[in-house]
């Protein structure tokens, strides 16, 4: 039922790392994940984009060496597509997502434990009727493990180099805006101290 | 800079454990466990092997970090209605955590059929160029924004 005790020690770890960047870094509070989603507030992207980024560089950079292999997951377009809306609706009315679900939890919120626990149910709906949705995720078919080099041709530094000056870019741009911004932000109804 | 560690912490993820950060298979892995013998698990138990392993300790670790760091900072917010979910629907506890349920529930049925959440697909696919993350990611980028704004309102017409 479980994997040997130094693998499982080594995700503890790593996870303790995780939980405390995510609760660092605000994205477990609730009103920071909704004013992403409401386009006021840009922590969250910010995170995300950063950590795509330098994990890409790193992990690509390392490929060749042999130490790293890529675990990429197959495009099957059901899956994807109606798995994205029914995601994207329920990481809006819950205000967390799967991991900072948990992290939530850690920080003592009452409504990401009952959002686990819902959250629990969900995966149990998957898992009762497992061959039924798999047959779902085929639909519009399944295209194997494809990554954006295989498709475009632009090598894979391309990609994350271009990233990163889009971020360098919205970062000057947010920040030329910022006089403005703190002017609104002083007019906000949830200060960031709340 | 949370980014950039998150960013680090995958090297080390790939490196040690051949395995990219992700979470929601570990709820799924509990779903399972929970329904096996109730026997209702027949269908996944022939697809799947019922381990809890790297990714459920992970999210085990998640929880306390988060717990150990929220404490070291004094940063406990024991709430169970959050202030702009109240602003819009009212303090009722009960109405909150009812959205709660169904908005993990939903949440998590989705990430499960995409194999994947927004650590899964959205930080640990992207970062592999997967077409498959971003694809999904653009699909729950859309998708969560409208129903946000749906929900909670422009910021310039929100009046509370």
């Amino acid at each position: 039922m479980f994997e040997p005790l130094p693998r499982m020690l080594g995700g503890l770890l790593i996870g303790v790392a995780f939980g405390v960047l995510l609760q660092k870094g605000q994205v477990a509070k609730h009103r920071v994940i909704v004013q992403q989603l409401t386009l006021e507030r840009w922590t969250v992207a910010k995170i995300m984009a950063t950590a795509i980024v330098v994990g890409g560089l790193g992990i690509y950079a390392l490929l060749p060496s042999g130490a790293v292999a890529l675990h990429i997951k197959p495009l099957l377009v059901g899956g994807v597509v109606l798995g994205g809306v029914a995601f994207g609706a329920g990481l809006a009315l819950l205000g967390y997502c799967p991991g900072t679900t948990v992290a939530a939890c850690g920080e003592g919120r009452r409504d990401a434990w009952v959002g686990l626990l819902g959250g629990l149910a969900g995966a149990g709906v998957f898992v009762v009727a497992h061959d039924a949705w798999a047959a779902v995720q085929r639909w519009g078919g399944s295209h194997g493990e494809l990554t954006l080099p295989q498709v475009t041709g632009a090598p894979w530094w391309v990609w994350l180099i271009g990233l990163g000056a889009l971020i360098a870019a919205a970062a000057l741009w947010g920040r030329r805006r910022s006089p403005r911004a703190a002017e609104r932000g002083a007019r906000r109804p949830f200060p960031s101290h709340f | 800079m949370v980014g950039a560690g998150i960013g680090v912490l995958s090297w080390i993820a790939f490196l040690t454990a051949a395995h990219p950060l992700g979470i929601t298979s570990a709820y799924e892995r509990t779903a399972a466990a929970i329904l096996a013998p109730l026997g209702l698990a027949s269908d996944y138990l022939a697809q799947e092997q019922l381990v809890l392993g790297w990714e459920w300790a992970l999210v085990v670790g998640v929880f306390l970090g988060a717990l150990v760091s929220a404490l070291w900072s004094s940063d406990r917010e024991p709430s169970t209605v959050p202030p702009m979910w109240a602003a819009r629907f009212g303090d009722s506890r009960p109405k909150r955590l009812a959205a709660a349920f169904a908005g993990g529930a939903l949440m998590l049925f989705g990430a499960r059929l995409a194999d994947g959440c927004t650590s899964g697909h959205a930080i640990s696919g992207n970062l592999q160029l997967a077409v498959s993350s971003w694809a999904f990611t653009a699909v729950f980028a859309a998708v969560s924004v409208a129903v946000a704004l749906a929900l909670f309102g422009r910021k310039g017409r929100r009046h509370v």
